[in-house]
């Protein structure tokens, strides 16, 4: 069961803030981030592999990205 | 896959690069013609343009810098040829437009923005060092409203025309540019106000000023390079991508500096610049704050109004507009010292910021 960050329309850093925010409850599993411009998905990718955690997948949803990371 | 999600200019390396050319150019634009320790500064060059339109009647900052326009246009031809361009909106646009007033106003009172505090460093103006103190200091206190659920809110998909409407101002202030073209000793050609002295009399020539802006832009947007996340993702994250950027900027500016020598080092009687310590810290503190409010430097925020941001926009137009109330109201500085109504003005703003960031917090679910 992943969990859902909704980061689209948010403005920098909110994106990573929020991202780093479920990393930090979760620990560990399956994160699933939405985005709606490259920059976010640039950051939010970059934030979670600084904290250990994998980009497992990053697909083109509506107008912006969904990007499924992981942490075993 | 980090190959997929990140381009070359996304990467350390990338953004290194882009600072890197940043600070090479910057100089180069000052030997052509520009301001000394300004061949780029945002805030400047937009208070030039709100003097180009008469929204201030300041004799010696006016001029349509072609550096800005090509900023958002070079901007908006990157994010079209790699289909990043995404029209947005709605996310607090008066709030973004008041930040950017008072981000003009700190800038004024130090005399530059975080670009400028760069440069000036570069050049050896060491009172740079008390506006990059007041930046560093400006930007932390944002990012202690950050991590206490301060936002502006979402913004939303909407019309293409929205994105376009900013490229589509610079247009055509380019266009008014080679109608009313600068014409020597004369103030004002058209519907433009042109320096005879001063600041705003010194630039390289446009087309050269025009295609380093394009280029700029373009690296800009690929990058996503901005001066003052630079300093608030090392603070909030730890994350130093962006301030490797801004590093190389200085780096590469002061190199560039001394081949071209362009290097003077000292406090005393730096060009465009007071050693008002206090106020260059002050003005910059509360440029930063908020920058750090409306998520992006006065740089950062032509890119992304270049890309489709209309809330961005605002935010630019409150800053020529904030250059218009400083220069009209005796709040901007000069090398004499701050103006008569500047000393306040940065304490107003500071207390508006504050009410801002303790009065929009929300948790986003």
């Amino acid at each position: 069961m992943s969990s859902i960050v909704d980061a689209r329309g948010l403005s920098c850093p909110q994106p990573v803030i929020l991202t780093m925010n479920e990393i930090k409850k979760v620990q560990k599993g399956e994160i699933i981030v939405l985005v709606d411009t490259d920059t976010s998905k640039e950051n939010v990718s970059r934030a979670a592999i600084s904290q250990g955690w994998t980009i497992k997948e990053v697909v083109p949803e509506g107008i912006g990205y969904k990007i499924t990371i992981t942490k075993d | 896959m980090s190959r997929k999600v990140f381009s070359f200019f996304a990467t350390r390396w990338g953004i290194i690069t882009v600072g890197a050319i940043i600070g090479v150019l910057a100089p180069v634009l000052q030997k052509l013609g520009n301001p000394p320790n300004m061949g780029i500064c945002v805030a400047c060059f937009e208070r030039d343009i709100a003097g180009a339109l008469g929204l201030h009647r300041a004799a010696v900052v006016q001029y349509m810098r072609p550096e800005i326009i090509g900023f958002v246009l070079g901007s908006m031809i990157a994010a079209y040829i790699f289909k990043e361009f995404r029209a947005r909106a709605g996310s607090a646009p008066i709030v973004r437009f008041i930040l950017g007033v008072f981000a003009m106003i700190g800038g004024l009172v130090f005399l530059g923005c975080p670009w400028r505090a760069a440069l000036r460093l570069a050049g050896g103006d060491g009172n740079a060092i008390f506006g990059l103190l007041g930046l560093i200091v400006g930007i932390w206190i944002g990012t202690l409203f950050l991590k206490n659920g301060y936002n502006l809110g979402r913004s939303q998909p909407t019309y293409t025309t929205v994105g376009w409407l900013m490229p589509l101002t610079m247009l055509g202030f380019l266009v008014l540019m080679l109608i009313f073209p600068q014409i020597t000793g004369q103030e004002k050609n058209g519907v433009f106000f042109y320096s005879i002295k001063g600041p705003g009399s010194m630039h390289a020539p446009l087309i050269v000023s025009l295609i380093i802006g394009l280029f700029i832009g373009f690296l800009a947007q690929r990058s996503r390079f901005c001066t003052m996340g630079a300093i608030r993702d090392f603070i909030l994250f730890r994350q130093a991508h962006l301030l490797l950027g801004f590093i190389s900027l200085i780096i590469f500016a002061f190199l560039t500096n001394l081949v071209l020598g362009q290097f003077n080092p000292g406090f005393d009687k730096q060009p465009v610049a007071h050693t008002m310590s206090l106020w260059n810290f002050g003005g910059m503190l509360l440029s930063g704050f908020a920058f750090a409010l409306a998520g992006g430097c006065p740089g950062r925020q032509l890119f992304l109004a270049g890309e489709g941001d209309g809330d961005a926009a605002v935010f630019v137009f409150g800053m020529i507009v904030g250059a218009g109330i400083a220069h009209n109201f005796g709040l901007a500085s000069s090398p004499e010292g701050v103006g008569p109504y500047g000393i306040p003005a940065v304490i107003t703003g500071i207390l508006v910021c504050l009410f801002i960031g303790f009065t929009m917090r929300r948790q986003l679910s």
